[in-house]
């Protein structure tokens, strides 16, 4: 464990179950991929074989583009957690993806400023490496 | 095949008798044990016709995490015996901030069913043992440890999500926010039992005061409004909230006693009925229809109106789950007082303040009288029912004869939401 890990505990990495295996594994290729159920034709987070929507199990995967739009933001200024101290002030997102279903994630960005953020900019995904198991998927404004 | 009958109505009506708090604060000394037996010793103290514990038949006690926030699971046990009123059923309810608002309702249906006469419920929350770093992350594991927590999406950063979505809807600014911690803190001042019983000025002196003792450069502030847009004296937690939009760690519990009303008068001449109950389910922020807006207080709260046969005009006062100022405007939309968007101009407008027409948290509400979170939903039953028999003190209502209360607790981001309908009746 390096000296920076020791002075802030690592974020707590999620630890998949076999129901969420596959969207980590792709998230670890740098791809986003969602639920849809083929029952109700609609897409969902979070990951689980039952659809929300209809309790159908007739449910596969489908790739997100990755793209869609700042649904709702705040700065986080203080930490909430030890894993978190460090990396404050970060900004909390929900992004409402192209595909429909929304989902909590991180903004990256430099200095975060109220005046830089608005609801409804365009978001693209990209992701960061947690350990060899998680990389998590964040979103920047697109350029 | 009988049909399904949703009809959702109590089968008798109950009564609350009695009422119990514990002061609120930080209680180096005392478990959440202590902490129960302190607010039952107040209850019994205060029970206008006298009492035998050896009546109560059952009990339930909300508490949300004695396990992490103390190293002690199986709590409900433990009180029982330390009240002495084994070996009656007691059981532990947990709804994170809502346990104790959803152990009321569990005791008001055990009378409703005709099981039971005297119940007794109430909640507990031993915060202040851990170091506030352990007290977030036992408060963080009730969000989502998948897909919210690694997003460092925990409490302010969620409601200061929900403040920043009002604010783009409707033409809610940060004074409007901070105006409701003034209006708490105001309410908090007049409250004996409230972890702060100071008003914003009063804390605003204290710093001016300090700075002057310590030879610093003193602050001018030319209102509470301006104390609180100092960024030193109130930094950012999560923009767009700072720290006084949100509630404190707590040491606390609550209690009350409930009877089936015909029994009532054996014990107080003043009883005050549990006239509507309600409870929903909602989905994660990011799943939820809207931003601006808990569903299940919504849902909560017309069930808990119709069961009572009253509509929101009927109201006369509130006690909202205030965690943060955002979460008491975003209320007083949900239970219908205001319009959506117009809950900021009603605070403006001075409408929730002790003489306004719709009175919220008289009590300080959990930012000024603390949010023993396993407590909370209780606590706000105790004040309703205080102000409902008109033993408000310096805090009582301005209106006159205040018939009809309500009292709206919310676990996690709105997972869980409890709406009561407490009513004196004539």
């Amino acid at each position: 464990m390096s000296q920076q890990q020791q002075a802030s505990p690592p974020i707590p990495a999620p630890v998949p179950q076999p129901e969420s295996d596959f969207y980590w594994e792709k998230c670890k290729e740098e791809e986003l991929w969602l639920r849809h159920c083929k029952a109700c034709d609609s897409s969902y987070f979070y990951p689980r074989d039952i659809c929300p929507g209809c309790f159908s199990r007739d449910t596969d995967w489908i790739q997100s583009s990755g793209k869609g739009i700042i649904h709702t933001f705040s700065i986080v200024h203080r930490g909430p957690t030890p894993s978190f101290r460090d990396k404050a002030p970060y900004v909390p997102v929900i992004i409402e993806l192209e595909e429909g279903p929304r989902m909590p994630s991180n903004l990256v960005i430099d200095d975060p400023q109220p005046e830089k953020i608005k609801i409804g900019m365009a978001v693209e995904v990209v992701f960061e490496v947690l350990d060899d198991k998680i990389s998590l998927p964040k979103f920047k404004l697109s350029s | 095949m009988a049909t399904i009958n949703k009809k959702r109505q109590l089968g008798r009506p109950v009564s609350v008798v009695g009422a119990g708090l514990s002061q609120f604060g930080a209680f180096p000394d005392k478990d959440s044990r202590d902490l129960f037996v302190e607010a039952f010793r107040d209850m019994i103290q205060n029970m206008d016709k006298g009492f035998d514990i050896q009546d109560i038949e059952c009990a339930y006690v909300g508490n949300y995490s004695s396990d992490l926030f103390e190293h002690q699971g199986h709590t409900a046990p433990i009180v029982a015996d330390w009240l002495g009123i084994t070996p009656i059923p007691i059981t532990r309810i947990e709804n994170a901030c809502a346990s104790s608002g959803s152990a009321l309702r569990e005791g008001v249906m055990a009378i409703a069913s005709g099981m039971y006469d005297v119940v007794l419920v109430g909640g507990m929350e031993k915060m202040t043992n851990l170091p506030t770093d352990g007290v977030t992350d036992v408060l963080a594991s009730a969000a989502d440890g998948l897909y919210e927590v690694p997003a460092g999406l925990t409490f302010p950063g969620i409601f200061g999500a929900i403040a920043k979505a009002h604010m783009d809807r409707y033409e809610t600014n940060l004074d409007h926010l901070l105006k409701v911690a003034i209006k708490n803190h105001a309410n908090g001042a007049l409250n004996p039992k409230a972890q702060f019983q100071q008003t914003v000025n009063t804390m605003a002196e204290r710093r001016i005061a300090r700075a002057q003792e310590r030879g610093q450069d003193v602050p001018e502030y030319n209102s509470e409004l301006d104390f609180l847009n100092d960024e030193r004296a109130n930094p950012w937690i999560a923009w767009p909230l700072r720290l006084y939009d949100c509630a404190p760690i707590t040491d606390g519990a609550s209690c009350v006693l409930l009877v089936s009303e015909d029994i009532a008068h054996n014990f107080t001449d003043k009883p005050i009925n549990i006239a509507g109950i309600g409870q929903a389910t909602g989905k994660p922020l990011h799943d939820s229809d809207e931003l601006t807006s808990l569903s299940a207080a919504k849902a909560a709260s017309q069930q808990a109106y119709e069961m009572a046969g009253i509509t929101v005009s009927n109201v006369d006062l509130a006690e909202v789950h205030d965690c943060f100022t955002i979460a008491e405007i975003v209320a007083t939309e949900d239970l219908g007082f205001f319009a959506p968007g117009e809950g900021p101009r009603a605070v403006d407008e001075g409408r929730t303040a002790l003489d306004g027409d719709h009175p919220i948290n008289t009590s300080g509400g959990l930012k000024a009288k603390g949010h023993p979170v396993g407590a909370s939903g209780v606590g706000q039953v105790i004040e309703i029912y205080h102000q409902l028999r008109g033993e408000g003190g310096e805090r009582q209502v301005k209106k006159e004869n205040p018939t009809v209360g309500v009292t709206h607790n919310v676990g996690g981001t709105g997972g869980t939401c409890v709406v009561n309908v407490l009513r004196r009746e004539s």
